[in-house]
């Protein structure tokens, strides 16, 4: 039994990450009152820049970087098109969807199946010889490692920062923020680029940590998980933990299943977790999704005069 | 300094200045691509018009596109029209052909005039059953229904995988995944000699149909006053939900025509590479035309011309066919961006301090 749930727990860590990161930006995005439904075109781009950067200069973590920094270029573009010139938000980021996915098929076609440089597991010292534990957190890449962090340091930046509170309140009342004196406008830019380098870094786990290999179509739809686990977690950090791990646990699983070979088509078990995200939809509209959603979630700020 | 001032009439040519402004930008950045990929840009586009309209297999070619993207259209653009945003018309497609194949390896031997309307009512039933799914999740469950018809677009294709790898495997395929080609009165005929087939003529009367409902029935005014919001439906008094149910089933059903015209005349058979994102499209589509039936039908035309163009850049130019969705990613952004100037304009501010 252990010997089966051991490593379907680490994989499941593994699989997770790359949600994880890319659940914190969409919520960052969100909180500051901007939907993003670009998410899948970003990791997308992303994967394929942090790739090319690590192909050609051999460091995965300027590759890392740049998938970031791809995410915050899209970021701002949605910015720009939703916040200075109040474009609806769904459809922008649809567009962005599209465009992203497109724009990576394209740039990415002379790369497929050149290995590249990435992270490559290794035992964390200490904490690796935990027992069970140990072999399920602290046996993998330094970017899994990263994303343990990264849920505590956003939490702390809004609960516990000047600049957090304000980005935030940006999400629920805008008017109030302009009213204290602030630029909303500014906070909301802030919110949608930042959100985007996490989603960037999200993709780029995909390419330089998951596989090391480009293909196309490597983000495969976790894109929009993210921003159903963005509901899910009720716009808290520690409840998009449990939400990526979730479905870091189904992916690991239908994976496992199909290597152990089942009767179950695969095409099936390929479904799991789409299924599950609606399903968890379900499970979140039950309690009550509207309560926790910031106020301000997708309408734009009018400019005056 | 610049300021940003509210216009106190709509900009009359707007619409259409914003629309060819889009195009004229995705043409420059396009122009940008190619040269970033070491092609002569003037020549790639010259491909590019060239593919779309320069000779008459290809405006044929423009014709045949434009029929699922206008059938996917209008489904997106009526649940749009309500502020549902059903993004799933690809899955609703998928469903489409996969209700037409059922009627189609049935019951091979129906001539044309009977299995033909079979496999379109089995289509519309299926895409529009596929699209109440959320719509029934969204009305009972409050589940957003921008994900769930998301995530029903990727189980609807691997339904079609499981279908074509399995139960309706065409034994004599060497292992491709597709079912048997189908059988004569399965297949929409062509129009006379030409490529275009008889789903032309169905398209028009659906746009027709369409636009006849909204105008002259009060079930489509309801729909209409609808959109303004659940609110004022409710102080209308109308019947918010089953509208809601209506305008998805409407919606996924034209989907399902599209996939049952793509199956039955284009592909002659269920296979994977059917699906070719025209459901994806259709939002730009539905975008671009301002939900409009007439300029859907227009909007429609010029995407269509659009894929058949870059056809021609891939064959010619070794160009990936990505190359047209990045073009309408692009044009869509910038007309989001350029409606900013339907309601505002910019002035010079004078510094008064």
């Amino acid at each position: 039994m252990w010997e089966f749930l051991i490593p379907l727990f680490a994989a499941t860590v593994q699989s997770g990450t790359p949600v994880l990161y890319a659940t914190l930006g969409e919520m960052m995005t969100e909180k500051g009152g901007v939907i993003n439904l670009g998410v899948e075109g970003m990791m997308s781009i992303a994967a394929l820049a942090a790739y090319w950067v690590s192909l050609t200069t051999g460091s995965p973590w300027l590759g890392f970087m740049a998938g970031g920094v791809a995410g915050m270029l899209f970021g701002a573009l949605h910015a720009f098109v939703c916040v200075s010139c109040l474009g609806n938000q769904v459809v922008s980021g649809l567009a962005l969807t599209i465009f992203g996915v497109g724009l990576t098929h394209f740039l990415g076609v002379p790369f497929v199946g050149l290995p590249a440089p990435g992270f490559n597991p290794f035992d964390f010292p200490l904490l690796s010889q935990i027992p069970v534990l140990g072999e399920i957190f602290f046996k993998h890449d330094m970017l899994v490692y990263v994303s343990f962090i990264i849920p505590i340091l956003f939490w702390f930046f809004y609960k516990r920062t000047s600049l957090g509170t304000h980005m935030e309140a940006t999400g629920e009342m805008p008017a109030a923020v302009a009213a204290a004196g602030l630029k909303p406008i500014r906070l909301r830019y802030l919110s949608v680029i930042c959100g985007g380098f996490l989603i960037g870094l999200g993709g780029a786990y995909l390419s330089l940590a998951y596989t090391h290999l480009w293909t196309n179509g490597l983000s495969g739809g976790r894109g929009w998980i993210a921003v159903a686990l963005v509901i899910f977690a009720f716009w808290r950090p520690g409840r998009a933990v449990v939400g990526a791990y979730l479905f870091g646990g189904v992916m690991a699983f239908q994976l496992r299943l199909q290597a152990v070979g089942t009767n179950l088509p695969s095409s099936l078990l390929l479904m799991l977790p789409y299924l599950l995200t609606i399903l968890v939809l379900i499970l979140s509209a039950w309690r009550g999704q509207r309560i926790d959603a910031p106020a301000a979630l997708g309408t734009n700020i009018e400019p005056e005069g | 300094m610049l300021k940003i001032r509210k216009r106190n009439e709509p900009w009359k040519w707007g619409a259409l200045v914003v629309f060819l402004g889009a195009l004229l930008f995705s043409l420059l950045v396009s122009a940008l691509l190619l040269e970033g990929q070491g092609k002569d840009a003037l020549h790639g586009l010259m491909v590019l018009w060239d593919g779309s309209f320069g000779h008459l297999w290809a405006l044929e070619g423009v014709l045949l596109k434009s029929i699922p993207l206008f059938l996917c259209s209008l489904g997106v653009a009526v649940a749009f029209r309500m502020q549902i945003w059903n993004i799933g018309a690809e899955g609703q497609f998928a469903l489409g052909a996969i209700g037409a194949t059922w009627m189609a390896l049935s019951f091979p031997d129906l001539p044309g005039f009977i299995l033909l309307p079979l496999m379109f009512i089995m289509a519309f039933v299926f895409g529009g059953l596929w699209a109440l799914i959320p719509a029934f999740l969204k009305l009972k469950l409050r589940v957003n229904e921008i994900i769930s018809t998301l995530m029903l677009n990727y189980i609807a294709i691997l339904l079609i995988d499981y279908l074509v790898f399995g139960v309706w495997k065409d034994p004599s395929s060497f292992g491709f995944p597709m079912t048997p080609e189908f059988t004569a009165g399965a297949i929409v005929p062509s129009i006379g000699d030409s490529r275009v087939h008889w789903g032309l003529l169905f398209c028009a009367a659906v746009g027709i149909g369409l636009w006849a409902f909204m105008r002259f029935t009060r079930l489509g005014f309801e729909l209409q006053a609808s959109g303004e919001g659940a609110r004022v439906a409710k102080y209308a008094k109308i019947r918010y939900g089953m509208l809601v149910m209506l305008v998805m089933s409407m919606s996924g059903g034209f989907a399902g025509w599209a996939g049952c015209v793509e199956t039955s005349a284009v592909v002659n058979r269920l296979q994977p590479s059917l699906m070719v994102g025209y459901g994806y499209t259709a939002i730009v589509v539905a975008w671009l035309a301002r939900l409009e039936p007439l300029n859907i039908a227009f909007a429609s035309f010029l995407l269509a011309a659009l894929r058949v163009g870059v056809e021609n850049m891939q064959l010619e130019l070794q160009i990936p066919a990505a190359f047209g969705v990045i073009m309408e990613g692009i044009i869509l952004l910038t007309v989001l961006a350029g409606q900013f100037f339907l309601t505002y304009k910019l002035e010079r501010k004078l510094k008064q301090d």
